[in-house]
């Protein structure tokens, strides 16, 4: 049912916490609701030169969700704006091994990668 | 190998060695066909049946002319209901059920359904019990049936099954009651309470699986039911195809012991089970046993732990198998409908564990699993941005979730 990169994630999750959403240089996404069962709250911390400095997570979901949000975090670290935004939910699910049913999980990672770099760019009066 | 717990009892349970024994013969040696009259092998197996019926009509006050072998308690469910609608069609065509049954009686209700029969669901209560009351209410001159479980079989909740019969007799109407997850734990007797047809499956039992029976009351009222599968005319023309011996000599030898040890163990049960509430009920905040904790079954505990997903729960047991009401773990991706019946909120219907403690669980089981458990909740909400949004003291039902909230309709997973 989960393939051993997702135990792996589940068991010793990557990045897991929460900046202070205060500060100018952090964007915040959060996305899913409680009534469906997932919550997935992704941070990034940008720096003077538009690149992804850092990046935390929390998830209220499954080990599936829990494993993309991780996994999203690391791969948004040392990257620019525009190229998180190219991250997709297809390759998470991929890397991950993702039965069809669980995709959905990997959806919520990129609309939460998404969401960050929107706040992202709200708080800096540039999106 | 990593040793695994089992705690998923009302899913299944391990057949009983004694149990296992018992059928043994009837695989190999006494292989024989019961309808056999002319011979030796066909006296052994019916004689072995004749036994299996006697041992699973005394766990039930029955006679054993009472007891239809069947294929297990799905098959029951549906032949009683559908068996007595069409037995009974000039006499009325409205059935009474509870909406946390059990899907074998819900989608016998949803096909009758489609072919004229009215059907009320009825609600039940916080506690997952139906009010006698509103039975009593939905009751017209076209009832013929109220079919209500003994106990549920995700929350272990006990339904007023006593005063049920005694309505559907006042009334003249049948009562089916589905006892799978009732029966061998506590005492169930259906003179007593007035059932007139029962469902019953082996493998909740110890039995083995494939294997089930009905009791169709002969006497005060004698029930008719038309048949479902039609052929040889077995089990008095109720239910047709070659008996399944080794299996009924394993229901049967399950029955006699749970009749010997269910006092006993049942006690067992309800001390451990208990124990297990308690140590997760004084050791994490923010807990909730679902559905009733006095009628409830000795051997379950269904409890909602707030601000984290029941998957990952068990993900995180990961040596111990247990089950949970979350959408992640179903098919459909809609949490659990019985939990959503009691008015269980959806975020803590996601966020529950159904613990079905059996026979073969010890002690020591128990308080490894309380403990891994307060372990696997407290990292999960560390993990939980739900839980940090509670502990900064955001209001979580006040908070606009967006697109992906509830406002589509309550459907689960829309993205
Ligand atoms: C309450 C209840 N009724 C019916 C069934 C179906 O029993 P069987 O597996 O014997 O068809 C079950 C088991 O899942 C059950 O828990
Ligand atoms: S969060 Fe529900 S299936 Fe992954």
């Amino acid at each position: 049912m989960y393939s051993q990169k997702v135990m792996d994630l589940f068991q010793n999750p990557k990045n897991v916490g929460s900046f202070d959403e205060g500060t100018p240089n952090i964007g915040t996404g959060v996305v899913g609701s409680p009534a469906c069962g997932d919550v997935m709250q992704l941070q990034i911390k940008v720096n003077e030169q538009g690149i992804i400095e850092d990046a935390r997570f929390k998830t209220f979901g499954c080990g599936s969700a829990i494993a993309s949000a991780s996994l999203a975090t690391e791969w948004l670290k040392g990257k620019t704006l525009d190229e998180a935004l190219k991250i997709k939910n297809i390759e998470i699910a991929k890397e991950l091994e993702l039965p069809p049913i669980k995709v959905h999980c990997s959806v919520l990672a990129e609309d939460a990668i998404r969401g960050a770099i929107e706040d992202y760019q709200k708080r800096r009066g540039t999106g | 190998m990593k040793k695994f717990i089992y705690m998923d009892n009302h899913a299944t349970t391990p057949v009983d060695p004694r149990v296992f024994e018992a059928m043994k013969p009837y695989f190999m040696e006494d292989f024989g066909n019961a309808a056999s009259r002319t011979h030796v092998f066909g006296w052994r197996a019916a004689e072995a049946v004749k036994i299996a019926r006697e041992q699973i009509a005394r766990l039930i006050n029955a006679e054993p002319d009472e007891i239809i072998f069947t294929s297990g308690a799905t098959e029951s469910d549906n032949l009683a209901i559908k068996g007595v609608a069409a037995a009974y069609a000039e006499k009325g065509n409205h059935i009474i059920t509870c909406q946390t049954e059990h899907k074998a009686v819900l989608d016998s209700c949803k096909r009758l359904e489609t072919q004229g029969c009215t059907v009320t669901y009825l609600p039940v209560g916080r506690d997952g019990r139906v009010d006698p009351a509103q039975l009593r209410a939905a009751i017209t001159d076209r009832t013929i049936l109220i079919t209500i479980m003994f106990a549920n079989n995700e929350i272990g909740t006990i339904h007023p099954i006593a005063e049920i019969g005694q309505i559907a007799k006042e009334h003249g109407i049948l009562f089916h009651c589905d006892a799978v997850q009732a029966l061998g734990k506590v005492p169930c007797d259906v003179q007593a309470l007035g059932i007139d047809l029962l469902s019953i499956s082996a493998h909740k039992m110890y039995g083995p699986k494939g294997i089930g029976a009905l009791y169709v009351r002969r006497r005060k009222p004698r029930v008719k039911l038309v048949p479902i599968i039609d052929g040889g005319g077995h089990e008095r023309g109720m239910r047709s195809g070659t008996l399944n011996v080794p299996g009924i000599v394993g229901l049967g030898k399950a029955c006699d012991i749970c009749r010997e040890e269910m006092a006993l163990e049942s006690a067992r049960l309800a001390a451990l089970r208990d124990k297990l509430q308690n140590y997760l009920m004084t050791h994490l905040d923010e807990v909730y046993v679902n559905g009733s904790i006095e009628h409830r079954l000795p051997n379950c505990l269904n409890m909602s732990f707030a601000y984290v997903e029941g998957e990952s729960l068990m993900m995180g047991l990961d040596d111990v198998a247990v089950s949970s009401g979350s959408a992640c773990t179903s098919a459909t991706l809609e949490p659990s409908y019985v939990l959503r019946a009691l008015g269980v909120p959806v975020e803590l219907a996601h966020s529950s564990i159904r613990f079905g403690l059996g026979r073969f669980n010890t002690e020591a089981e128990v308080d490894y699993v309380a403990e891994k458990m307060v372990g696997v909740v407290k990292r999960l909400r560390e993990m939980s941005p739900l839980y940090e949004m509670a502990k900064r003291g955001v209001d979580l039902s006040t908070v606009d979730w967006g697109d992906h909230g509830h406002a589509q309709g309550g459907h689960g997973h829309s993205h």
